[in-house]
């Protein structure tokens, strides 16, 4: 029968599939793939940072004793801050470039589930980010003769939780441009920064005042920064900071998905989907 | 429900579309059977985007029932989006990504079985070899509305809808796609539903045509009936009788002042 000819194509559709997030980072892993520009940008940022932040260090070194006793505390805090910041921008970046492109009604339209489409930027931040951070890394040994691995397996639990927490910023951030279109589109370096102050990336949280720790403390962040310095100064891993940064991440992710969903259905009725674009 | 209500590819109920206040779609009701091909014919700000965006599940309607294929649009649109598809060109692809990457992604999206050979087959039927290779948006308006086509047969869809499928097309062209679409219908038994202004499109390829003017069905029938109905030579000078008609009302038999 010729209607059957669709089911002889295509596969039967699941209610969620890794193939349809495979689809989707494909289609910007073949952007990267070709784009040396875009490669060395998200390189270029980091090493920058790196370098700077590597000089500072030198020069508080014979300045400064907090700094003396763990040379590597702000080379590893800025580049554990670019992975905040590059998980930010990995998930924002692009669903913005769907926009650009006038692509995402057509992947509305496909079988691709709300769902599928979050985890899908979210494992392409992780990609953006290893690519934006790993580089940076390995030269601040031969630049600057810290080796930032020196932090072991604790480094892992704070580049997952960064990269999380980045994520859902990213999502938020999708969600409000999805909402008010491509003029909010500012909000995918503003958003990450209105925070970074309150973060506790180069100073302990007990440097903020009072008012402003308790809601350093409700970051995940600001508890991951605490923990760095906890391995880097005193060599121990603190796991009621990491449990925090894990408990708060697990909700802030469960919010910034859920309000994902409510913009999308938002969208859906104020037929902000068909208008996407520049 | 009757067997041929069951039938339907298309079913919509009363079916109500305001944005703050202005009504875009306003209380239209209409059936397509499988394997018809119908146009949804009307000027700028008739509502024919709207609907279509409503089928697609794009939009939620503010009253009324939509079902596709059987499924309640948009709630229960993921039973169905992976055996319908959509054209328009005014929907896009990436432009960075090469032509066969586009499809690549979306015979991914709708989970190809064979999505290398689906690629070559589409390529052989809508001659698009020569530009596999090239980036999207280096194509040429006709070979845009060629690939955007594979796009939308890549899952070899029951259910085709298409907006202005030949719009900013050459004459040679937009006649090339418009026999593409015979062949494909015929070969395949699809349902097809397009929002057009080429009168000349309409009459050649729907079985039926749904006037629509300021969020209505205003009229509807074979472009002949229409033709005859209204006593004119061509579905243009119908059109024209409708979009300047200064009052109407649907009727029984269409169109009354």
């Amino acid at each position: 029968m010729r209607n059957d000819q669709a089911q002889a194509v295509c596969t039967p559709q699941p209610s969620f599939s890794v193939r349809r997030i495979f689809a989707l980072m494909l289609r910007h892993l073949y952007v990267l793939r070709r784009s040396w520009p875009r490669l060395l940008e998200l390189m270029y940022w980091p090493l920058v940072q790196m370098i700077l932040w590597g000089f500072v260090t030198k020069f508080f070194l014979g300045h400064s004793d907090w700094v003396a006793q763990a040379a590597g505390v702000l080379i590893s805090a800025v580049l554990l801050w670019d992975v905040l910041f590059r998980a930010n921008l990995g998930v924002s970046l692009p669903f913005i470039e769907e926009m650009w492109s006038r692509n995402l009604a057509q992947l509305f339209i496909s079988p691709l589930r709300d769902v599928e489409l979050i985890v899908a930027l979210v494992m392409m931040s992780l990609v953006r980010t290893l690519i934006s951070v790993t580089p940076a890394a390995f030269l601040a040994l031969p630049f600057f003769d810290v080796w930032v691995f020196q932090l072991g397996l604790p480094l892992l639990a704070f580049f997952a939780n960064l990269l999380i927490f980045g994520s859902v910023i990213g999502i938020g951030v999708a969600a409000l441009i999805l909402r008010f279109g491509l003029g909010a589109e500012s909000l995918c370096w503003l958003g990450i920064f209105l925070l970074a102050p309150v973060s506790a990336i180069y100073y302990p949280v007990s440097a903020l005042p009072g008012w402003l720790q308790m809601i350093a403390l409700m970051l995940p962040s600001a508890h991951t920064f605490e923990g760095m310095r906890g391995v880097l100064f005193d060599g121990v891993f603190s796991w009621p900071h990491f449990w925090w940064a894990a408990g708060l991440n697990a909700v802030l992710l469960t919010a910034a998905s859920l309000f994902f969903l409510h913009m999308m259905k938002q969208a859906r009725i104020k037929g902000l989907l068909m208008q996407q674009g520049e | 429900m009757t067997e041929s209500r069951a039938a339907a590819a298309i079913d919509l109920s009363d079916v109500y579309k305001s944005f703050n206040g202005v009504q875009a779609v306003n209380g239209i009701s209409f059936r397509v059977e499988t394997g018809q091909t119908v146009a949804l014919l009307g000027g700028n700000g008739a509502g024919k985007t709207t609907t279509i965006s409503m089928l697609l599940g794009l939009l939620s309607p503010t009253k009324g029932e939509i079902r596709v294929l059987g499924a309640r649009m948009p709630d229960e649109r993921h039973t169905v989006l992976g055996s319908m598809n959509f054209s328009s060109p005014y929907v896009d692809l990436p432009k960075r990504l090469k032509v066969w990457e586009n499809l690549t992604v979306y015979a991914h999206l709708y989970g190809v079985r064979d999505v290398k050979g689906r690629i070559r087959e589409l390529a052989d039927d809508l001659e698009l070899e020569r530009f596999l290779k090239r980036p999207f948006g280096d194509l040429s308006a006709g070979q845009k509305t060629r690939v955007a086509l594979a796009k939308s047969l890549l899952n070899a869809p029951k259910l085709l809808l298409m907006d202005e499928p030949t719009a900013s097309l050459d004459p040679d062209t937009g006649d090339w796609v418009r026999s593409y679409l015979e062949r494909y219908r015929e070969r395949t038994g699809a349902t097809v539903l397009l929002a057009s202004h080429n009168m000349g499109e309409v009459e050649r390829l729907a079985d039926n045509v749904l006037m629509m003017r300021g969020g209505k069905i205003v009229d509807q029938g074979s472009p002949k009936d229409l033709i005859k109905r209204h006593g004119r030579d061509t579905l243009e000078q119908v059109f024209l009788d409708i979009a300047r008609a200064p009052h109407f009302v649907e009727g029984e038999q269409g169109l009354e002042k």
